[in-house]
């Protein structure tokens, strides 16, 4: 299926969250992630299902003033 | 001490993380510095370059408390997704809080942020938000349950210094019991001691020691302008008067002949 990731058209077989994340190798990255604007807790990623067209955001620690 | 939200520190500047020379310069100058808080972001992570996660050792070695900020929002809607992220990302409540309502000022967009400090405190959130001097704003932020503001000196990178003295002047005296932190335009040391002098309780900068030809000095020279501003500012000021008054004794001035005084 076809979702967006971080703004860009990405194609995945994953079927959770959980799933996309270890995928991209951020398994035991420091990110935060969320579906659709609604914030995912860690705990919550696996219990969290993938639909087409999901809008998902993965974000990290960055530099900042 | 500074006091923010219950958590006292002994240094009274913030430092922000950003464009250092490289991440040991940024390291190093904020050993230097002596901040007990630093500022971060979240961005979007890339599964190739794994940005974030270096960056994220490198504070963790620091030690240091983090400030995550919302920089780059536009509007309420937006700060608040960043903070619940940003929350979720830091696990800490502390939020710098950013609308930004113009590219070339980065000046805050008041009504939107008083609108994200309303919502996010009421949902637990500690929030500092960068707001301009302006007393009416001051009040409405307080009014959402600021304990905390960071009014700006200058716009963010400009390196100006205290802009609107009398406007800051008025909103500390306003204020008295608001911890005030000075947050962007400070270019100088001698700008950050001048803020301090006057009774702001911290300074927080990025810039000004990131862009330095030696960054570790400048974190140095800030942390020590810091400290003599505080020293001052509890040692009590003079008053400035427009006419001149001998330091030296007058009487007993040799050679004194009464027909000389005017």
């Amino acid at each position: 299926m076809k979702i967006l990731l971080n703004g860009e058209a990405f194609a995945t077989d994953a079927k959770t969250l959980d799933e996309l994340c270890a995928r991209l190798g951020f398994a035991d990255a420091k990110i935060a992630t969320a579906v659709n604007g609604n914030v995912i807790a860690a705990v919550a990623r696996s219990a969290t299902q993938l639909a087409p067209a999901d809008e998902v955001e993965i974000v990290a620690p960055r530099q900042g003033g | 001490m500074l006091t923010l939200y219950g958590k006292s520190f002994t240094s009274r500047l913030l430092l922000g993380t950003a464009q250092y020379p490289s991440p040991e310069s940024m390291k190093q100058a904020a050993k230097a510095s002596g901040a007990e808080i630093v500022t971060v972001s979240l961005r979007r992570e890339s599964a190739r370059a794994l940005a974030g996660q270096g960056f994220w050792t490198l504070i963790e070695e620091l030690g240091c408390r983090v400030l995550p900020n919302t920089a780059g929002c536009r509007t309420a809607k937006e700060a608040i997704a960043t903070a619940h992220m940003a929350r979720e990302l830091f696990g800490t409540n502390w939020i710098k809080l950013e609308v930004i309502a113009n590219d070339d000022t980065l000046q805050p967009e008041l009504f939107g942020l008083v609108e994200a400090a309303a919502a996010l405190a009421t949902e637990g959130f500690e929030v500092l938000p960068f707001t301009t001097e302006d007393l009416s704003a001051a009040e409405r932020l307080i009014a959402a349950r600021c304990a905390v503001l960071m009014p700006w000196a200058a716009p963010i990178g400009s390196a100006r210094g205290l802009i609107n003295r009398g406007a800051l002047r008025t909103l500390r005296a306003y204020f008295p019991d608001i911890p005030l932190v000075i947050d962007a335009g400070i270019g100088t040391p001698s700008h950050a001691t001048e803020a301090i002098e006057m009774g702001f309780d911290a300074i927080l900068l990025n810039t000004a020691v990131a862009k330095a030809g030696d960054p570790v000095k400048m974190a140095q020279a800030f942390a020590r302008a810091i400290e003599a501003g505080r020293l001052a500012f509890e040692a009590g000021l003079m008053e400035p008067r427009d006419m001149a008054s001998p330091s030296t004794p007058v009487a007993g001035t040799p050679f004194f002949k009464i027909e000389r005084v005017s």
